[in-house]
């Protein structure tokens, strides 16, 4: 029986995988493979959507309903997301305000370290211990450098004090917290961010660079005229992939803002403590925070799902 | 070692003041300008160390230090600065409200303490268990996923991206799923053995079950990123080793065993790497799961040890001390495979 014909139709499939496709002509086990398939997108989907029904029940639906089955009418209720919206608020500000300037500058420092060491000739031995050193630094466990962070930054570098004349515009000195959180995840993301950007410049064609180089063309003229304008789509991989990092990331938000009553606390923070500074486990409200704190992150994936993907990969 | 560093001392202060003047020359300082007139001793001696460096480095060498030195400098001092720092502070015995480590009496007893906590040893034994079937788990998911999707399916994009979605969400939003799906009277968990008549389980209540429990959602929420690498290890195998087996009348079991996976093993050790690294942050779930410091009886692993004995116990050289039990566990995972890339010339 030959069921190759109808299997064929797709426009964008590849010589590859038709010809993997006829590696298996039984239909039945087509079948399988589509249940089997299902089965795990479920699997992955259904944590998923049994917090987000979950967060618009009632107290008693909870109980009463299955888990994964959507409220009743009577059971519906768009309370504890208003209560989660309520208490997250600040929290998503506070989380924006460094989440994004840390991204924007490791994604360009990550840009620039790895022109330095891709693009210009030299020993490349050399090279390569400056690139494994950094690369290392992907790999750290942040746990071995948290008590000289909080060492480097109380009593160290103490930028409460630098600053202030911030704090004489009445913006709370906590906020003090956000500007190192901006510089720690900046020093921290510098590595991955090298990574990316090296593997995308190493396939860059040689040619132009060389005969502008040829031309007399500076290191830094050849970056500006040529290396960066190219660099787009690598930059909207590591945006993605440092954004939903530096977003995500609680230990430093822990060890640097401590306390979610804080006014700068991030909305991870206050995540963290929603259930537990009410009495019992209301999880309606615990999902309910869940999606409102992971919105960002799952607009930047269902948006750039592509590049997100590039990003893990590397 | 030693020699790298001297040399890059060199560099580093013969960039840190001139760097405009040395960059103006072009990049085509040579033997002949270190022979002008010592009019300018200063700009002759800077193009002299520059020749004489880039002879040794390169002739791109002192041009393109502007670019990666600075970046390289600070990751530097915030990672491995860091981390001699945390080596010194765990020989001291900083604790409580002191403000700084007193450095003139260093001493282990740090770690002699560490061994004689059974909470640490147990902690040391939970993070290998996780580490070990955390990693072999997903892969394993991951593989067979890659697999069934590389056959040339329909909506391959859409399982892909379904896949893929848990991680794109932080710990601290999965640990709240995942609280919920292990409830003991309403979750999920119990829901379904119930239907074959077995339980309830208080999943993350029981000692023994509540490191598989946080096991099994770590797998869910990783194994769709050992499927993306596993499937750019499988795009990359070329398509005449398919014929050869194909031609040989092997099943495709039996293809998959002794053709495909064997080429996957670049893809295997760097997934793995990974998400050893991944398992090392676990952190931030077992932080989320409990909303304190102190993880679910059974599920402390050292990363909730250090963080709790230095924040909440404040024992902050005690730790530092555990910390560096993790990054010694870190190093001989990543040390190895940095060497691997490093000659499969592929960093």
């Amino acid at each position: 029986m030959s069921d190759t014909e109808p299997r064929t139709d797709g426009g964008t499939t590849t010589r590859t995988t038709r010809l993997r496709r006829t590696l298996d002509r039984m239909t039945v086990e087509d079948v399988g493979l589509y249940v089997v398939l299902a089965l795990a997108a479920a699997f992955y989907l259904v944590p998923i959507e049994s917090g987000l029904v979950t967060s618009f029940k009632t107290g008693t639906a909870i109980i009463e309903t299955a888990p994964f089955a959507p409220p009743g009418p009577s059971g519906l209720t768009f309370e504890k997301w208003r209560t989660a919206i309520d208490v997250l608020l600040r929290g998503m500000g506070n989380s924006l305000l460094y989440a994004v300037p840390a991204t924007v500058i490791s994604a360009f420092v990550g840009s620039i370290t790895a022109y330095g060491l891709t693009i210009p000739t030299w020993n490349k031995s050399y090279k390569a211990l400056v690139l494994m050193l950094i690369i290392a630094g992907i790999f750290i466990p942040y746990q071995a450098v948290l008590v000289p962070l909080t060492q480097f930054w109380s009593q160290w570098a103490q930028l409460d004090q630098v600053l202030s004349f911030v704090w004489a515009l009445g913006i709370d000195e906590d906020y003090v917290g956000i500007i190192e959180l901006v510089i720690t995840h900046v020093a921290y993301g510098i590595p991955i961010c090298t990574l990316l950007f090296r593997t995308y410049y190493k396939t860059m064609s040689d040619e132009m660079i060389e005969s502008a180089r040829l031309d007399g063309a500076t290191l830094r003229r050849v970056y500006r005229r040529i290396v960066l304008p190219l660099s787009g789509p690598m930059f909207a991989v590591v945006l993605i992939y440092q954004f939903t990092q530096i977003w995500n990331d609680l230990l430093f938000t822990l060890v640097i803002v401590s306390t979610e009553s804080s006014p700068a606390a991030p909305v991870v923070l206050i995540l963290a403590g929603l259930g537990s500074s009410l009495e019992g486990q209301d999880f309606a409200l615990r999902m309910a925070g869940a999606f409102f704190a992971a919105l960002p992150t799952l607009a930047v994936y269902i948006f750039f799902g592509e590049e997100f993907a590039e990003g893990v990969a590397a | 070692m030693l020699d790298f560093y001297r040399r890059l001392h060199r560099t580093i202060r013969s960039s840190s003041g001139d760097d405009d003047e040395v960059r103006a020359d072009g990049g085509v300082v040579s033997d002949g300008s270190a022979a002008d007139p010592p009019a300018e001793p200063d700009r002759d001696l800077t193009a002299r160390l520059k020749a004489s460096l880039d002879r040794r480095f390169g002739s791109d060498f002192m041009e393109s230090s502007v670019f990666w030195l600075p970046p390289f400098l600070l990751m530097g001092l915030f990672v491995y600065g860091a981390v001699i720092w945390n080596l010194l502070i765990s020989l001291t015995d900083y604790q409580r409200f002191e403000n700084a480590p007193d450095y003139s009496n260093l001493d282990f007893e740090m770690y002699t303490r560490a061994l004689a906590d059974s909470g640490f040893i147990d902690a040391a034994v939970n993070t290998l268990v996780l580490l070990i079937a955390f990693t072999a788990g997903t892969l394993a998911v991951g593989l067979v996923l890659a697999i069934l999707i590389d056959r040339g399916i329909r909506f391959e994009n859409s399982f892909r991206t379904i896949y893929l979605l848990p991680m794109s969400l932080s710990f601290v939003v999965t640990a709240q799923f995942w609280l919920w799906i292990y409830n003991y009277n309403n979750g999920i968990a119990n829901n379904l053995i119930g239907t074959f008549g077995l339980g309830p389980v208080s999943w993350l209540g029981n000692q023994d079950i509540v490191l598989y429990a946080v096991i099994f959602a770590l797998m869910w929420q990783f194994s769709g990123y050992a499927m993306v690498v596993y499937l750019a290890g499988l795009r990359a195998i070329p398509t005449e080793h398919y014929e050869a087996a194909q031609v040989d009348g092997a099943s495709a079991l039996k293809m998959y065993w002794r053709v495909i996976i064997p080429q996957l093993k670049g893809a295997t050790i760097s997934a793995a790497v990974v998400l050893m690294v991944f398992g090392m942050k676990a952190f931030d779930f077992l932080y989320s799961l409990s909303g304190g410091y102190r993880p679910p009886n059974g599920a402390d692993i050292l990363a909730t040890k250090m963080v709790r004995e230095a924040y909440a116990n404040l024992n902050w050289a005690y730790g530092s001390a555990i910390a560096i039990v993790l990054f010694g566990m870190a190093l001989s995972v990543i040390g190895p495979y940095l060497v691997y890339e490093y000659r499969r010339d592929n960093l």
